[in-house]
């Protein structure tokens, strides 16, 4: 089994959910910034999703293909390393970041290229990319303008499709004057903060790039194992930038990325853009099979990455996380990221997918903060309720959290208190005892107005008198009172 | 009514709101249903296994499936609980590797109802003769809508009620942020989540909240109550047994 770093390298240091969130929350612009894009897109999505009468049929087709994709990995992972091979492409395997990275770099050096442009990819983010290759002195530049605008500010994505969705556009232009000059071809006189002024000033700084750069980085979004294609959906036209006019092409792709024919893509392109920008097609729909002589890049690569996604594959119940399409759709219906942002989740992935994914990508049991991740939800059921492949992502975080307990099996106030209560329940008389207690303790504090001292209090009891009151029970239990009913007596 | 019906009361209406177990059973008895609250129940374990505590899931469950062995119908008025017997008992029964628990479950589970879905589907009544002649905001909760999809027959029957005026909050399908132990373990992100759906029940001006679940509405009513907002909060089985004159 491979054994992969618990955090993505560059949000090494983010502490759990629970700390990491309420510096968060005390961040008024970061929560005005992403309640006003969040509820943008998710307007945006059920206009697009609801014009669907077949959505329901769509989502079940895309959780069938890639099941089948996942349940035959080997098989479809070695058509597609012959069919990619035939085509003049080379493989290559990685079985974690760090090989995955070597493989890069090499490439890149072999070419003499000291820069390299990239298309936006959740894989190279993932295994810390950009940092690798500066140790080798060769600078990755991000294309994409979310990614660019996070590059610029020295700043960590936070969302999965909109990584700078926690910034607004004065902060961008900001960004852009005080960043731009040092990265490549400086900001224009007078930026204002007007959204086509700032994506001109990112057009202009891009495009001598894109016109320099010898070797570009990709991922994919799938890589089709009959045909031998590999695919990007994007919005802004860079992706086909980086796709057409370097020589070299090197693609970093997950294994569970493969889908078994060209005619699943159907799917997926029907799914994908509604689910992630809330539109009915995307902009640009890039694929390639292989080289093509005197057309495009003439020398490719693909890096097929591992990366703790074996481990995850075998978790029965977390194997479903594996049909994940990157959407974002999940994080942009929950209630708790909406809240907390992206950077609370300590990785790339944020949201109800990251709160699942990073621990079945990591293990349970490697870290404090991956095993606080499952906990980020209150399972209110929005992302399942979105999420355009199935993921029942509320059942997989219940099961997570028993595999985070099986794994710490040690003494805590949440351990102590769950043993006493479940002693409790277990028996009627002992839960007589126990209701009876719980009742009069409610009682007291309510009418004793202790609420706000025993708020202070560290502990469970503590947590919840912070912000509410407890209920203060008004009459006899349910339970005496029906023996008395029973007898005749009311 | 030759039917066996048994009331869950839950735990948490046992310990902290024990009106409305005797409100379950007031709406029933009204409708001539033939029940009994068994005196050995206790808790369906859904504060366990949502907290990853499985094996400590597993004595519970089994005292839930000994003190409801036998009964035709199973009636709680909570969504969550009924949602936690359907999804997540059979899960406990496999850990508990005892197949004579996992044949217990799977016999009980398709058994066991949520007081609105036992009153519209198995009985077929909306009118049960409550009224209630107040301004009410109805909060949905994400199990009766997203878990167990019993939220619209909860609304009809509070509709039916007379002298009732409905009202939904903004934002109806947006969680309160209770979450069973996350309201603890996450208590910054519940409260921050607690004070929109506040902000959003007050605006409505009614002067009662009502839900089909105590923990969501222990939550939102400890918050208003700790604003010292008038606004009461109440089950939907209180409405439904309320029979206040209509003027
Ligand atoms: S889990 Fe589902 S909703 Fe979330 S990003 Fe993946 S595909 Fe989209």
């Amino acid at each position: 089994m491979t054994h992969v770093s618990q955090q993505t390298p560059v949000f090494l240091g983010t502490p759990p959910f629970p700390k990491a969130a309420r510096t968060a929350l005390g961040n008024t612009q970061l929560r005005a910034n992403l309640a006003n894009a969040t509820a943008t897109i998710r307007a945006k999505r059920s206009r697009a999703v609801g014009e669907l009468d077949q959505w329901p049929q769509l989502r079940a087709a895309g959780a069938a293909i890639k099941d089948d994709a996942l349940l035959n990995l080997d098989r479809y992972l070695q058509q597609l390393e012959d069919s990619l091979t035939s085509r003049g492409v080379k493989v290559h395997w990685a079985r974690d970041a760090d090989a995955a990275c070597q493989i890069v770099a090499r490439v890149a050096k072999a070419h003499g290229a000291i820069d390299v442009v990239k298309v936006k990819s959740m894989a190279t983010q993932e295994i810390g990319l950009n940092e690798a290759l500066a140790e080798h002195g060769i600078a990755a530049w991000e294309t994409d303008l979310a990614e660019l605008i996070v590059q610029l500010g020295e700043d960590l994505p936070s969302h999965i499709l909109v990584p700078a969705i926690h910034r607004n556009r004065t902060e961008i232009r900001d960004i852009f004057v005080a960043a731009m000059g040092a990265a490549g071809r400086a900001a224009p006189e007078g930026l204002t903060d007007d959204p086509a002024a700032l994506a001109e000033a990112a057009r202009l700084h891009l495009r001598e790039k894109f016109l320099s750069a010898k070797v570009a980085v990709s991922g994919a979004n799938f890589a089709v194992a009959d045909s031998g294609t590999l695919v990007i959906v994007e919005s802004e036209g860079n992706g086909r930038m980086c796709l057409t006019l370097p020589e070299v092409l090197i693609s970093v792709v997950g294994i569970e990325k493969v889908v078994p024919t060209w005619r699943d893509l159907d799917v997926f392109f029907q799914t994908l853009p509604r689910s992630a920008t809330g539109e009915r097609m995307n902009p640009y729909t890039s694929t390639w099979s292989g080289v093509t002589p005197g057309d495009g890049p003439q020398e490719m690569h693909v890096i097929l990455l591992d990366n703790g996604r074996s481990r995850a594959l075998a978790d029965e119940v977390g194997r479903q996380a594996l049909r994940c399409i990157r959407c974002s759709a999940c994080l942009n219906v929950c209630p708790v990221y909406e809240r907390t942002g992206g950077h609370a989740y300590g990785s790339v992935y944020p949201g109800p997918i990251g709160a699942i994914l990073n621990p079945l990508l990591a293990g349970p049991g490697t870290s404090k903060q991956v095993d606080s991740l499952p906990y980020a939800s209150t399972l209110c059921g929005a992302c399942f309720e979105a999420c355009p492949v199935l993921i029942d992502i509320p059942s997989v975080l219940v099961d997570l959290r028993s595999q985070v307990v099986d794994a710490n099996r040690g003494p805590s106030a949440m351990a102590t208190s769950m043993r006493a209560v479940s002693w409790a329940m277990g028996g009627p008389r002992r839960w007589g005892f126990a209701r009876a207690l719980a009742a009069g303790g409610a009682r007291v504090v309510s009418s004793l107005r202790l609420s706000r001292v025993l708020g202070l209090m560290p502990g469970l009891a503590g947590a919840w008198l912070r912000g509410r009151n407890l209920p203060s029970p008004r009459g006899s239990s349910v339970r005496s009172w029906w023996k008395r009913r029973s007898r005749g007596e009311r | 009514m030759a039917m066996k019906v048994a009331v869950m009361v839950t735990c948490i209406n046992d310990a902290l709101y024990p009106g409305t177990g005797k409100a379950v059973v007031r709406v029933l008895s009204e409708l001539g249903v033939d029940l009994d609250v068994p005196t050995a129940q206790t808790c369906c374990g859904q504060p366990m296994i949502n907290s990853g505590y499985m094996d400590q899931a597993v004595p519970v469950v089994r005292a839930f499936a000994s003190a409801f062995e036998g009964y035709d119908a199973i009636v709680t008025p909570s969504a969550s609980c009924a949602g936690s017997v359907r999804h997540q008992h059979s899960l406990v029964a496999r850990r508990s590797e005892d197949p004579k628990l996992a044949a217990a479950i799977q016999g009980l589970s398709p058994r066991v109802y949520e007081l609105s879905e036992f009153l519209t589907d198995v009985l077929g009544v909306e009118d049960v003769g409550a009224s209630f002649p107040h301004r009410v905001a109805y909060h949905r909760t994400c199990h009766a809508t997203r878990m167990i999809h019993s939220d619209d027959r909860a609304a009809r029957l509070l509709r039916a009620v007379r002298g009732i005026e409905l009202v939904e909050p903004e934002g109806a399908d947006q969680c309160c942020g209770f979450g069973g132990t996350f309201a603890v373990g996450n208590a910054d992100v519940s409260i921050a989540m607690g004070t929109d759906k506040v902000r959003a029940v007050q605006a409505t001006q009614a002067h009662v909240l009502v839900a089909a679940d105590n923990s969501c509405l222990m939550h939102i009513g400890g918050m208003l109550s700790r604003e010292r907002d008038g606004m009461r909060v109440m089950h939907l089985a209180e409405i439904l047994a309320a029979r206040e004159p209509v003027t």
